[in-house]
């Protein structure tokens, strides 16, 4: 454990969230991520002089969905307002945020890390204007040559999502997020990519001594682009924390960098250098009041969430924790394996094949649920072929496979390629007459007792029948014909 | 016959019975701008030929016999702050010198709709601070009854344009009396609306809460038919009013029996000049004498509303100016690296009076003052707010003076900004209430003109209206006319 082992670590968690509206927050431009520079661009999200935000009303609508689906509280009556700082990537030179009257409130989310259930406290969500992008010649602004903006990202929407600080290790705060983002991919509000950065998360980390209820200092960590980064760089932040407590030092409140190279955190400024963001209310745009039966309208609209769905296929369908926890960790592949049992009735049977073979396929091959050429219902058809004996499960890998590459259907493939199982008593009985009569060794030492070289018959009659006999009758007749000797 | 110096609704019928074309009416205009402007500099630009072309297209329309709204073809102009698509638009500031709007403010295009032809853009102080245009970034306006006095300010060339002929309308914006109080000193109508009634798109912000574009006229028809072309609810500006706009023209009532009008005693002690007072009691006793019934009322607050309006116009300023940093347009003075050049940008680009309200208010803004001085004025705010409300329990509409004293000469009040700033005492409450009110020229004196406040209730600008139109119909003493004949042979020699 490191040096960390006297004290408690206490994190809280700033996710940023790209909202995925077709247009700007502010204006009609497209959100689309790409694009070349400064094109999704006008007027308004360049803040050009004179021009107004406009709300877009389907950033409040997603706004209020991610708060029900967190089990916020929504305000019937919140603001935006300004958050000035100076920066060439905010062409305003403020960011309309939300400051004391956040649309969201006092939300909670369950989280199981290391094996427990734990519930996390969701301070407030609120929206606000991405800036756009800069790129410089050297490292920073000031020491570069020149810079190069690109505007097509500002006033694309975003929502903040608060935690509080609930989280008391790098996997409590890992599940946190990844939570956070299956939920978010259930209600459809954002594309939550980390690595397009739809996705942003920001970690505040502080340690006390064991037993101790005051919060130590935290530091606040930045650029931290994937799960895996996050759990990290708080591993990292903990241990550093740790040291310098350990030596009778005090931990200095600052905003730090993860630096994922070197794996280290590295300080970008101190509480000193802090802005002063001089927040106001934004005069441009009015206060939101939010009807109470349209949040009712809203939450009824809301999907089966990852809990309730997970439930649902350990209750009902009688999966297991681990299956039903695989399936409902996408709402694609959760989706996917709905529209399967619908056309299958053995659960089961689908959430093996679903979360072995599809998933490894998958997996190899980088691609997501979505972009499956196999048709769920071909994906049953090919269990029932199965399940009704027609094809043995060695044979239904290679089937699937087939189907996985090109999206052809499980019966062409079979008849295409002959694949269908052999269960006709007579066909078979003449293969293991032929077997029997030309593997004398194997009989005399089946006779003898040894028992198992009774496999090695069934080998061979299977590899004579090119895998297509069915293995339970092949059994039975051998065993029949042997014993009649 | 002499073109300039008529009113829209009379060159209207002119029009319209052909005896005179709108390209004639634009030559004869922009002929006198020609020969005022050396000493008047009521325009930072001058768009003759685009006003030559548009009012050809009016002519051809209505030679087509087309039926056309009644300020199709008649020479107008708007102050620089507001946008127009590629002609260039500076707030009279060095850091805009160049700036050229891809866009129309949703002013200009209802402007162009109603066929009103675009003469120029007007000269202000700088970014609409001032009280006077010599804080324009480029030179000041000179008032056109007397050349040494300011026209007032901000809105001062639109004011002088329309007080020296050069056109017949002009469009300002009002964030703390900047119609009003030009209107006042050049003689004019000077009416700022209600917040909300009018859009702010393409107005480039000083003070977002406080700001509104309104008209300045030769009379109240002129007044209501503006009105009627540029007021009304837009999608683009959040703060616009959703509400239905009534047909102005229909307010002009000379009738004001009944009518009772409050006289708030705050308005009339120290600091306002005896002359100015005597031209308020004459009106006082004009509109007794026709029916409405006047009387003393109370606004406790007042003396609030200008320290509160120091501090909240400058807060929303020093935000709304933050953006001006030689990246994306404007003016750049380049330097060695990316940081100095955004300092030399801002320190060179922005007057003294501009960066002095930049500091005031990111003060005011800043951690730990916040709540003892934005708050606090917010606070007062809404209690100057809740003093008219009272008072319009029990009266129709409010009469003050415009400002305490007719124009001062240039340089007076140049060097000190409270007193500058004392100038628009009358008119800074109504700002922070969001409610309208209309400057009336009512007598001079010395030559040079005094202005008559009206003050509504939200959305009534009709009572300003007809009260105006009364006294405009039952006196000579609303339309000073100056006397130009010396500029123009001053301006001929230059």
């Amino acid at each position: 454990m490191g040096s960390s082992h006297k004290y408690e670590t206490v994190i809280g968690l700033e996710v940023h969230v790209e909202l995925k509206t077709k247009t700007k927050i502010f204006c009609s431009c497209p959100t689309e991520f790409g694009g070349e520079e400064n094109t999704h661009v006008c007027p308004v999200c360049l803040g050009l002089p004179g021009v107004l935000p406009v709300l877009n009303k389907r950033v409040l609508e997603f706004a209020v969905r991610a708060g029900l689906a967190l089990n916020c509280e929504v305000a019937g009556f919140s603001k935006f307002d300004r958050k000035n700082y100076f920066y060439p990537d905010l062409p305003k030179a403020y960011q309309v945020s939300q400051y004391d009257l956040p649309i969201c409130k006092g939300g909670r989310l369950e989280i199981e890390a290391e094996g427990k259930k734990k519930t996390i406290g969701i301070t407030r969500i609120h929206m606000e204007e991405d800036a756009g992008k800069l790129l410089h010649s050297g490292t920073t602004i000031a020491s570069s040559d020149y810079s190069l903006a690109d505007y097509n990202r500002t006033g694309v929407p975003l929502i903040e999502i608060v935690s509080e600080p609930d989280m008391r290790s790098s996997q409590e705060a890992r599940a946190y997020l990844e939570k956070l983002k299956i939920i978010l991919e259930y209600i459809d509000v954002s594309d939550v990519k980390m690595e397009q950065g739809s996705l942003r998360c920001d970690a505040n980390i502080s340690l006390r001594p064991i037993g101790v209820e005051e919060f130590g200092t935290r530091a606040e960590i930045k650029n931290m682009n994937s799960f895996k980064a996050l759990q990290k760089a708080v591993e990292y932040e903990v241990e550093r924390q740790a040291e310098i407590l350990n030596e009778g030092g005090s931990i200095v409140q600052e905003t730090r960098s993860w630096d994922e190279e070197k794996g280290v955190t590295v300080s970008m400024r101190s509480k000193e250098e802090a802005h002063d963001y001089r927040y106001f209310p934004e005069p441009d745009l009015v206060p939101i009041v939010v009807e109470p039966a349209w949040v009712e309208e809203l939450r009824n609209s809301l999907p089966e969430l990852p809990d309730e769905r997970k439930g649902r296929l350990v209750n009902v369908l009688d999966l297991s924790e681990y299956d039903a926890g695989i399936i409902t960790g996408s709402r694609a592949l959760a989706e996917y394996f709905d529209r399967v049992v619908a056309c299958y009735e053995e659960p089961k049977t689908a959430a093996n094949w679903l979360n072995g073979e599809f998933l490894r396929l998958l997996n190899a091959q980088g691609l997501e649920v979505t972009e499956s050429k196999i048709d769920p219902e071909d994906f049953a058809a090919l269990l029932r072929y199965i399940a009704d004996g027609k094809i043995s499960g060695k044979i239904a890998k290679e089937v699937f496979a087939q189907m996985f590459a090109e999206g052809e259907k499980p019966g062409e493939i079979i008849k295409r390629k002959g694949l269908m199982q052999i269960s006709d008593e007579g066909a078979l009985s003449a293969v293991v007459e032929k077997i029997v009569a030309g593997n004398p060794k194997s009989v005399e030492d089946y006779k003898a007792g040894k028992e198992k070289a009774i496999g090695f018959l069934v080998g061979q009659v299977m590899k004579e029948t090119k895998g297509q006999a069915n293995p339970g009758l092949v059994n039975k007749l051998l065993q029949e014909r042997l014993d009649s000797l | 016959m002499s073109l300039t110096g008529l009113t829209a609704h009379e060159l209207s019928e002119l029009l319209r019975k052909r005896e005179i074309s709108s390209t004639e009416l634009t030559e004869r205009h922009l002929d006198l701008i020609n020969a005022l402007e050396g000493k008047i500099n009521a325009f930072v630009t001058v768009t003759g030929e685009d006003a030559l072309k548009q009012a050809r297209e009016i002519d051809e329309r209505r030679a087509r016999g087309e039926e056309l709204p009644p300020l199709a073809g008649i020479p107008a102009a708007l102050k620089d702050n507001m946008c127009t698509k590629g002609v260039k638009t500076t707030c009279s500031s060095n850091i805009l010198y160049n700036f050229i709007p891809p866009y129309d403010a949703t002013v200009t295009e209802k402007l162009s709709a109603a066929g009103a032809v675009i003469m120029g853009k007007c000269n202000m102080d700088e970014f609409a601070m001032g009280s006077s245009t010599e804080n324009s970034g480029f030179a000041p306006t000179r008032n056109p009854h007397d050349l040494r006095a300011v026209p007032g300010g901000s809105s001062g060339g639109s004011a002088a344009s329309v007080a020296a002929g050069e056109v017949v309308f002009s469009l300002g914006s009002d964030t703390g009396g900047s119609i009003r109080q030009p209107a006042s000193f050049c003689g004019v109508i000077g009416l700022k609306p209600t917040y909300g009634y009018v859009s702010r798109y393409g107005l480039i912000a000083f003070a977002s809460s406080l700001d509104q574009i309104g008209p300045f006229t030769r009379d109240m028809t002129d007044c209501a038919l503006v009105m009627n072309a540029i007021f009304g609810h837009d999608p683009k500006d959040s703060t616009s009013a959703p509400v239905e706009v009534p047909d102005f023209t229909g307010f002009l009532k000379d009738d004001v029996k009944g009518l009772k009008i409050g006289i708030p005693k705050e308005y009339m002690q120290s600091g306002i000049d005896p002359q100015v007072a005597v031209a308020v009691k004459k009106a006082i006793e004009k509109l007794e004498e026709l029916g409405a019934f006047c009387e003393e009322v109370s606004l406790p607050h007042t003396e609030y509303a200008l320290p509160a309006y120091y501090i909240i116009a400058p807060a929303e300023a020093s935000s709304n100016l933050a953006r001006y940093d030689g990246v994306r347009y404007g003016l750049r003075v380049e330097a060695d690296d990316t940081i100095s050049m955004f300092n030399e940008t801002r320190s060179r680009g922005f007057g003294e009076e501009v960066k002095r309200r930049i500091m005031l208010g990111t003060y005011a803004l800043s951690s730990g003052y916040y709540d003892a001085y934005y708050l606090k004025a917010l606070k007062i705010r809404t209690l100057v707010k809740q003093d008219f409300d009272e008072a319009f329990k029990k009266f129709d509409c409010l009469l003050t003076p415009t400002s305490p004293t007719s124009a001062f000469d240039f340089g007076e009040k140049a060097d000190d900004p409270l007193s500058m700033y004392m100038s628009d005492i009358c008119t800074i409450p109504v700002n922070l209430a969001g409610i309208p009110a209309l400057s009336l020229p009512f007598d001079t004196v010395n030559g040079r003109p005094v202005g008559l406040q009206l003050i509504g209730k939200a959305f009534d600008e009709g009572t300003l209206l007809r009260v105006a139109y009364t006294l405009e119909q039952n006196t000579d003493l609303t339309r000073p006319k100056p006397d130009l004949e010396g500029a123009l042979q001053n301006g001929k020699q230059s």
